[in-house]
């Protein structure tokens, strides 16, 4: 039997959130985090989470797993529980709507700013916009995030400023658009970027790092930001 | 871009760029009176060290250094904590006063360092 605690809250009938204790048979098997959610959800319809792919690919099941963000549907078990305890908590730092649904605004807020689309003031060509391999490399490691906010929300800087500091995420998808050979805003972008909250409130404690499903690097992007901005200004 | 008009020098790298270096010139003032309080001294020689025209533009420039140092970290510490989002409208009182003690210990700590050393 497991032993799962899940945070509670319905703020139509609770004043306040509690820690629920389920047990919850897995019959030994090293289910996927997500597995276990559904079975506790056939119990009790009134448990809420997101979910949509269960395959790692939609983003939408960022939860706190025992202290660490991640996808429910890609962790097994075996990779967080230890002694067959497991405590689901909803993502830190953003409002609850309910168990473990967040409000993501202010996350999508700041994803907004960064202007998450190529911009470019030449002509259209009649096809396409054409990049060599190399320039393509380069947006490996940066496309593939799938904004599961996993990073943002394990970030205590995001935490303590999620209306002025864009987090890990944003700021990921902000180098994206910078390093894109096909975009040309980039010394607008970096503009809007020079304040002191909207890159510099990284102190590079890495929390992001640790716990991106997809193992993206948003620290080493914020590192590229930092040096595109010094050789502009320098 | 986001306003923010009591920071050091108003621009994010310009804070980062400072901070790095002023670290950078703190370590080598104390690494240099460290080493030399390593090689033991009296109150004689520590005198003649600061009689030194060069020493005393190096401490100056440290005084300088931890003044501009201390600004940009306390800034950040209390944009972090003395906010309205996590204490409500008292958070921006707070803050306020706060910034305006950091920036008079500042002051005062820089005034006292020159008058130690020409005084
Ligand atoms: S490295 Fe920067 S963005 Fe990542 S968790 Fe730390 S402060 Fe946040
Ligand atoms: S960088 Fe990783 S953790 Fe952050 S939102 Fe993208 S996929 Fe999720
Ligand atoms: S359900 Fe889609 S990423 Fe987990």
């Amino acid at each position: 039997m497991l032993q799962v605690s899940i945070y509670r809250y319905n703020p139509e009938t609770d004043s306040e959130p509690y820690m629920q204790e389920v047990q919850v048979d897995t019959g030994g098997k090293d289910l996927m985090v997500l597995d276990v959610m559904e079975m506790i959800k056939a119990q009790d319809a009134t448990f809420s989470y997101r979910r949509s792919c269960r395959e790692g690919v939609c983003g939408s099941d960022g939860v706190n797993m025992n202290g660490v963000n991640g996808l429910a549907c890609i962790t097994p078990l075996s990779e967080r529980v230890s002694d067959n305890k497991l405590v689901l908590r909803p993502l830190p730092g953003l409002p609850v709507i309910r168990d473990l649904v967040v409000d993501m605004s202010l996350f999508y807020a700041q994803y907004e700013k960064i202007e998450p689309y190529l911009q470019n003031d030449t002509p259209a060509p009649a096809i396409e916009r054409l990049q060599s391999p190399e320039d393509r490399a380069r947006l490996d490691g940066l496309y593939e995030c799938i904004l599961c906010a996993c990073c943002s929300t394990s970030c205590p800087s995001f935490w303590w400023n999620p209306d002025r500091f864009i987090g890990p995420a944003g700021l990921l998808q902000a180098y994206r658009f910078l390093a894109d050979s096909r975009d040309t805003a980039t010394d607008a972008r970096l503009s809007k970027l020079d304040d002191p909250f909207s890159v510099f409130r990284c102190h590079g404690i890495q929390n992001c790092v640790n716990v991106c499903p997809k193992g993206l690097n948003p620290t080493r992007a914020i590192g590229h930001i930092r040096n595109m901005l010094l050789a502009r200004a320098t | 871009m986001v306003t923010a008009v009591t920071s050091f020098g108003r621009s994010g790298l310009s804070d980062w760029l400072v901070q790095r270096v002023s670290g950078v010139i703190l370590l080598a003032w104390f690494l240099c009176v460290g080493a030399s309080l390593l090689g033991g001294v009296d109150y004689a020689s520590w005198k003649a060290m600061f009689e030194h025209t060069a020493m005393k533009i190096f401490t100056l420039l440290a005084i300088l250094s931890l003044a501009a140092h201390a600004w940009i970290g306390m800034w950040s510490v209390g944009t972090d904590y003395l906010t309205q989002r996590l204490m409500g409208p008292v958070g921006n009182v707070l803050r306020l006063a706060f910034q305006i003690a950091c920036s008079l210990v500042v002051f005062v700590y820089v005034i006292w360092g020159i008058q130690i050393l020409w005084g």
